[in-house]
């Protein structure tokens, strides 16, 4: 494995603080590793919301992290461009979302498709659910309503 | 502590900045006041993401100005004349009534000015425009869910966005006022020219007033300066109340 492997790896590693079931490779937070020829490691973030309260908690996990596999010269930057997507979430990712109860974001692809299949109800796997509330506990997540089980459970919205 | 801001890139981008935080500010006192849950847990989103648009332009701007200077310094340390805010974004939140009328006349502006912004000359500006654009599409959705409910809803919830359309509306001219500044913005690709924002504004906030069963407010008076550092009288209290803490004790962290 080479070094940049190395600790794309490690980095990625690190869980989301906001949804710990996640690590911050599945969301598609960890957007770039390089290291140049001193040795000096570039790592770049990126924000899933603009004021991501979880990312200034990202940025220092993931140099400390790095740092303690023994690259001193790590910077850690958060980069804006391209904007990060739901399409970023990797299929593992949305996996662990579901499994972890919240409904993943539908794939809507990077040409922002028109969405045209249901949320599906983590529970129950129900199709019939609706939008009860735009906000969520989260930036990122709005909650629903499962029509056949009743039951409450967060979505991760597509944005 | 003067903050004298040059360039009309960096002008235009802290007016962005300002009208994000007062509004994020505005919104976040509504904490733990909401009517219901959900929408404390919404209005707070919505500040919080008005507030993370905000800080991207301050970045922004301190680059293009060349002072390298903190979101804090821009938040804190500058004096109400110094805040180049539009006035509609510093109105009281009133009752809930007025808060979300207040949200339905800036988040379809917003939106439509984040949306030209994504093709902006500046890359960092259009990065943020591309975040930004799918938050405001949100805030919009929520203000015109709960204009629809109110309006077209009993004779006291309409009475009372009656009452806080005619109050805001005329604040709704200076979101679309040229300047110098705007003028400059235009030419070098940076941002779109205000007056062109209007008409999609017009369509759909007629649209939603009318299926609301609400009627749009005429107003004569067309109150103007906020780009000039001119303000109304509740925003004094307001900063006052935001600043004093990083005032009164200097780099203090939580």
């Amino acid at each position: 494995m080479t070094a940049i492997d190395e600790i794309r790896v490690m980095a990625g590693a690190i869980p989301d603080p906001e949804l710990p079931a996640l690590t911050i490779a599945d969301l598609g937070i960890l957007r770039d590793v390089r290291i140049d020829a001193a040795g000096h490691v570039d790592i770049d973030i990126t924000p899933t919301y603009s004021g991501c309260p979880a990312l200034e908690t990202i940025r220092e996990d993931v140099e400390r992290r790095v740092r303690g596999q023994g690259y001193a010269d790590v910077t850690v930057r958060v980069v804006l461009s391209p904007a990060w997507t739901t399409e970023w979430m990797s299929e593992a990712g949305r996996i662990k979302l579901r499994e972890y109860g919240i409904a993943p974001p539908r794939a809507q692809g990077f040409d922002l498709k028109p969405l045209t299949v249901a949320v599906e109800c983590p529970r129950c796997d129900s199709t019939r659910t609706h939008e009860v509330a735009h906000f969520g506990s989260t930036q990122c997540q709005a909650v629903r309503r499962c029509d056949a089980c009743g039951e409450t459970f967060p979505h991760f919205k597509e944005h | 502590m003067t903050l004298v801001v040059a360039g009309a890139a960096a002008v235009y981008t802290l007016r962005i900045a300002d009208d994000c935080l007062v509004l994020s500010h505005r919104l976040a006192q509504w904490s733990s006041w909401a009517p219901a849950l959900e929408d404390d847990v919404a209005l707070t989103n919505i500040a919080l993401d008005l507030l993370g648009q905000a800080r991207a332009m301050y970045a922004r701007t301190a680059e293009l100005d060349g002072t390298g200077r903190s979101e804090d310094d821009y938040a804190f340390m500058r004096e109400e004349r110094e805040f180049v805010n539009c006035q509609l974004v510093e109105q009281e939140n009133g009752d809930f009534a007025r808060t979300i009328v207040r949200q339905l006349l800036c988040s379809t502006w917003q939106l439509s000015q984040w949306q030209a912004l994504t093709t902006s000359t500046d890359a960092q500006v259009a990065a943020v425009a591309a975040r930004a654009v799918k938050e405001a599409a949100y805030h919009r959705d929520h203000a015109t869910d709960w204009t629809l409910r109110l309006g077209d809803g009993t004779d006291e919830s309409h009475r009372r966005m009656e009452t806080a359309l005619d109050t805001l509306w005329p604040f709704v001219d200076e979101l679309f006022e040229s300047d110098p500044v705007t003028r400059d913005v235009v030419t070098s690709g940076v941002g779109p020219d205000p007056e062109t924002l209007r008409r999609e504004w017009d369509a759909y906030v007629g649209h939603v007033l009318a299926d609301a069963t609400l009627t749009v407010p005429e107003s004569s008076w067309k109150p103007s300066g906020g780009r000039r550092g001119l303000h109304t009288e509740p925003f004094g209290y307001m900063l006052a109340e935001m600043q004093h803490l990083h005032r009164s004790f200097p780099g203090v962290t939580w």
